[in-house]
């Protein structure tokens, strides 16, 4: 396959929609509840009849300025609902409510830095606004017909639209899960794309290194993982290079994203004849934000990904590797924190969650916040082990049953009867029993034949039933031998 | 002000309606008469004591810009289900488990 990349130069700017963590919908009382019967979450508002009049969520407009804040916007304290007007059935008005020419906010930035480089990238974002969901519609369930659930309509979201500014797949990817990250710290978003509460859509081209003027754009539709970003984006430049070079013209329009074949073809429908003829919704007046209030708004937002990895890497001392995994997600961070405080060792804490706890969290689908071993109790285990009151080993099998039995880590111990034992008397009396046993290697050992501590001290483990803790075990076998 | 056979077809094109060759000359025709109307309403002094604005769109966005001062009305983040049935045949002709059925999309025939 031809490299492109190195005569052409990928350009892509990124719209994501983020579905805002309310619980009621943007303009009415329905539930915002994904996952009810459909039609079940709709009302006289969403499902346009006349005469009803949309009344702004108040929750919706603080959680939007939070996303905002934490990507460093500049907020607009007017902003404006317009209607953007397309006809589908699933849009039961015949236009959605979204923010056009005064958006609540504009000119963020987000610093992203691609896996593989040390340089980071600020990536401009144009504007983000505020806008409803659409309903949803299913048209392989039923035959030549398509089902409507308007349960999604009226649905806050928010659109968050990059310059075009980012230079590659994986910068993509980057840009995006880092979106994800700081969303999810400002807590305004369950931002999972598999839920639908994160969509993407991608506008790609492709133009000679050095060229100042932007190619002709597609937009990559039909994308649901980072992943498939990543290779949707570099599949459409690929094409979009090999049309070039054959000196064919890139014609403007949609790419819809196979994932099964890994490929993208042009969309049927004529997705760029669109005039959506915005103008103000005369139902609803201008957004006006009081000031005092957003700077409020500013001072109460949670540390964010970088300022806590820059405290986690000073206070804690911590690795890259370790900062990015216990940093990952806001509810990971305040979990290791807790473990580190309660237990003192940060790096024990770190590497246990690493191995231990991610393998248990991978093999049983929960998040961080409902898993049952709570942090004091992690912490309570690892002191345990640093203690010498539980081999690593041991630990494992203790971890395993706390999960299980939410008990805690003396206690299973206790029960498990795999306490470590550190008391000189009873080591003393397992090496005499030891000796008894293997009077050659004993005496062999006591003229001088270090090598054969590994033998004695195998067997003093053994007859513990590995409850030793060998690190007493070796020193009192070398009294003896000294 | 004139609209041209070109614009007749991106117009018809826009609101999804499929137009025969045929059609365009007299929808050309039909559009620039109704456009030739309005530039005779647009000579009307409505300056002087008439009153302005028949179209209510018009005078709903002037009323949303003029009432900056105010603005938009907000309210609390509570969930109040409405009592009704958006499947009831006076709503939806057609449904089936909970869905309003429509017609299968022409663009998503084949599915
Ligand atoms: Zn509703």
């Amino acid at each position: 396959m031809t490299d492109w990349s190195q005569k052409y130069e990928m350009v892509v700017g990124l719209e994501v929609h983020v579905q805002l963590k309310t619980r009621s919908k943007m303009f009415c009382g329905c539930s915002a509840d994904f996952g009810a019967p459909p039609n079940v979450n709709t009302c006289p508002v969403c499902l346009a009849l006349p005469g009803a009049l949309p009344v702004i969520n108040a929750e919706a407009v603080r959680l939007a300025l939070r996303a905002a804040i934490a990507l460093d916007f500049t907020i607009n304290l007017q902003s404006v609902f317009a209607r953007k007007n397309y006809f589908y059935p699933d849009l039961p008005k015949g236009y959605q409510i979204s923010q056009y020419d005064e958006p609540i906010a504009v000119r963020g930035t987000l610093r992203v830095r691609t896996p593989g480089e040390t340089a980071t990238h600020d990536i401009a974002i144009t504007r983000l606004h505020m806008e409803e969901d659409a309903g949803k519609s299913v048209h392989d369930r039923y035959p030549r017909k398509t089902a409507i659930d308007l349960n999604r309509a009226g649905v806050p979201l928010i659109e968050i639209v990059s310059e075009p500014d980012i230079r590659s797949a994986a910068e993509a990817g980057a840009y995006l899960r880092t979106l994800k990250q700081i969303l999810e710290y400002a807590g305004v978003s369950d931002v999972s794309m598999e839920e639908g509460s994160l969509r993407v859509d991608a506008n790609v081209s492709a133009r000679l290194h050095g060229a100042t003027e932007l190619g002709t754009k597609t937009e990559v539709k039909n994308v649901n993982s980072f992943s498939a970003v990543e290779r949707s984006l570099q599949r459409e430049f690929e094409r979009q290079c090999a049309m070039l070079d054959r000196g064919e013209v890139v014609r403007q329009e949609t790419m819809i994203w196979d994932a099964s074949r890994g490929t993208v073809r042009p969309a049927r429908s004529k997705e760029e004849s669109h005039d959506y003829r915005y103008f103000p919704d005369p139902d609803l007046p201008p957004l006006i934000l009081d000031p005092d209030y957003v700077a409020r708004l500013r001072h109460t937002l949670p540390e964010m990904p970088r300022q806590l990895r820059q405290r986690f890497a000073t206070e804690f001392g911590l690795n890259d590797a370790e900062l990015d995994a216990v940093t990952a997600e806001s509810s990971l961070a305040a979990y290791f924190e807790g473990v580190a405080r309660a237990h003192g060792d940060a790096n024990a804490a770190a590497k246990w969650m690493m191995g231990e706890l991610a393998a248990a969290l991978n093999e049983t689908g929960t998040g961080i916040r409902d898993f049952p071993v709570r942090a004091p109790q992690l912490a309570e285990l690892l002191d345990m082990v640093r203690d010498g009151k539980l081999s690593h080993t041991a630990a494992k099998g203790v971890f395993a049953t706390m999960r299980s039995s939410g008990k805690s880590a003396p206690v299973v111990a206790a029960e498990m009867a795999v306490t470590q034992v550190g008391d000189d008397s009873q080591i003393e009396q397992w090496i005499e029993e030891v000796f008894a046993e293997l009077p050659a290697e004993t005496s062999r050992f006591r003229a001088g034949e270090k090598k054969l501590t590994g033998v004695l001290v195998g067997a003093v483990m053994k007859k513990s039933k590995g409850r030793a803790d060998p690190k007493k075990v070796n020193a009192l076998l070398s009294k003896v031998a000294g | 002000m004139a609209v041209t056979e070109t614009d007749i077809r991106k117009i018809a094109d826009l609101a999804r309606l499929s137009l025969g060759d045929e059609e365009v000359p007299a929808m050309t025709a039909q559009l620039n008469s109704i456009l030739a109307h309005m530039d005779v309403l647009t000579r009307v002094d409505t300056a002087s004591g008439t009153e302005a604005g028949s179209d209510a769109i018009t005078s709903a966005i002037a009323l949303a810009r003029d009432v900056k001062s105010a603005g938009a009305p907000l309210r609390g983040d509570a969930v109040a289900p409405f009592p009704m049935n958006a499947t009831a045949p006076m709503l939806a002709p057609d449904s089936e488990d909970g869905f309003i059925l429509v017609p299968r999309l022409s663009t998503h025939e084949d599915v």
